[in-house]
């Protein structure tokens, strides 16, 4: 998901030993009175006394989140010149432009834990930051800016209705925005997919390549199996994750596939199954190599879009500094009057 | 680390004012160059969707806030003076509405 760690063990471990080496390591005391307020449901503000740790952990949780809706926009924004009528140009554009919200919003919030915008943005795009595998996938056919709406913005709220209720004030706050934005997205996409579900023998065949392509990279969004994920444990802890891994995925799933059921869609998976015990849907083994590759750069487009982040930014350093150097005379100007 | 390590610009707070009629509510914060972008960027942020008509912005450097390690010396006084609320007293039923 947007948020879960997609370090490797070996950028984990190298992290850890930083903090060790830095001496930031958290008093038992402090550690035993912060649990004490989590556990009662307070509510963590920026100025609080935190654990190094918890700070850490936000940090990198809120930032790749960001960085994930800031990436997130180039895949759409492929297809915002190409969209097939004004209509949908115009709901593609105020998505898109929600998603570069949802950055800000979140850059926002990762900044009051003490980290500077331009230090995340930096990490993102010369450091070893993550973003979501999700957006490492092209965009080739029309269908899949439905598929993206439907799937990934469905995946990402199911992600984000429990962050919500994080323990972290303003990263809560953040998501309670978002949260109210997001529903469009979900639907204009289910909207634009049975449209050509429902259209001539070419569009569907479209719609069902979409999904085909990315049924399986939206499973991959919630992260490894709980079973894998050894850092889910302190997260939930600390509630900055109520819900893990495998949980949000069968919500995702459990909900996805009578979507695709009414729009005649067949979800790419021989082995899904309603399973009448546990009342849920099973589903084949995840390829989790192809994720892995994904996260460590191997993705179809992982260079594609550090390129396209990197050639925005310093293509926009002379309006950044045109900006400044207006800003500096206009106080200058102002305090010789 | 490559040579664009970059400042930001100053952070805004900025304030929301849903309707005339309501208070301004923070919403929370922007970078910008000066006090006009600043407005501009909080615009294109936070009322894509009709939240607002009209936005204050502070620097976020200019606000003062109260310490949290301060909160019992500030907030504790106010906590045992229960007779500041129509609640604590007793009136006679036969009077229905005070
Ligand atoms: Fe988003
Ligand atoms: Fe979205």
């Amino acid at each position: 998901m947007y948020t879960t760690d997609l370090r490797t063990a070996r950028e984990k471990a190298s992290d850890e030993a930083k903090a060790a080496k830095k001496k930031v390591v958290d008093d038992p005391a402090l550690l035993k009175a912060f649990q004490a307020r989590i556990d009662n449901d307070e509510v963590i503000e920026a100025k609080d006394l935190m654990p190094e740790a918890y700070r850490a952990t936000l940090t990198r949780q809120i930032s790749q989140h960001a960085h994930s809706e800031i990436v997130g926009m180039l895949p759409e924004g492929n297809w915002i010149g190409r969209a097939p009528t004004l209509r949908r140009k115009l709901i593609l554009l105020a998505k898109v432009q929600d998603e570069a919200g949802h950055g800000l919003y979140l850059y926002s919030a990762a900044e009051t834990l003490g980290t500077s915008r331009a230090e995340m943005v930096d990490q993102l795009l010369y450091g070893s930051a993550k973003y979501s595998t999700i957006f490492n996938y092209p965009t080739i056919n029309w269908a899949d800016i439905g598929a993206i709406g439907w799937l990934v913005d469905g995946a990402a709220i199911t992600n984000q209705i429990p962050l919500q209720r994080c323990s972290y004030g303003p990263y809560a706050r953040a998501m309670v925005r978002v949260c109210k934005e997001e529903s469009f997205h979900q639907r204009q996409g289910y909207e634009l997919i049975t449209v050509m579900a429902r259209g001539s023998a070419e569009q569907q065949a479209m719609a069902q390549d979409a999904l085909d392509r990315w049924w399986w990279p939206s499973l991959m969004m919630f992260g490894p199996h709980d079973s894998d994920s050894i850092h889910g444990h302190q997260s939930a802890k600390w509630k900055i994750k109520r819900f893990s891994n495998d949980e949000l995925r069968q919500r995702f799933i459990d909900a996805t596939v009578s979507q695709a059921e009414a729009i005649g869609l067949r979800i790419p998976d021989p082995e899904l199954k309603w399973n009448e015990k546990t009342e849920h849907y099973d589903i084949g083994p995840i390829d989790w190599e192809e994720f892995w590759a994904v996260v460590k750069g191997f993705g179809p487009c992982n260079r594609e879009r550090l390129e396209a982040r990197r050639r925005a930014h310093e293509e926009g350093a002379w309006v950044r500094e045109a900006a400044a150097a207006y800003a500096r005379k206009q106080s200058e100007r102002q305090a010789a009057e | 680390m490559n040579d664009s390590m970059n400042t930001d610009w100053e952070l805004f707070e900025v304030f929301l004012r849903a309707k005339n009629g309501l208070n301004h509510k923070h919403v929370g914060s922007v970078h910008a160059a000066d006090t006009t972008m600043a407005i501009g960027v909080a615009r294109d942020l936070y009322t894509r969707r009709n939240e607002g008509e009209s936005i204050w912005v502070i620097a976020s450097k200019d606000i003062t806030a109260s310490d949290p390690d301060n909160s019992d010396a500030l907030f504790e006084p106010a906590k045992d003076k229960i007779y500041r609320h129509p609640t604590f007293y007793e009136i006679t039923k036969e009077v229905k509405n005070m």
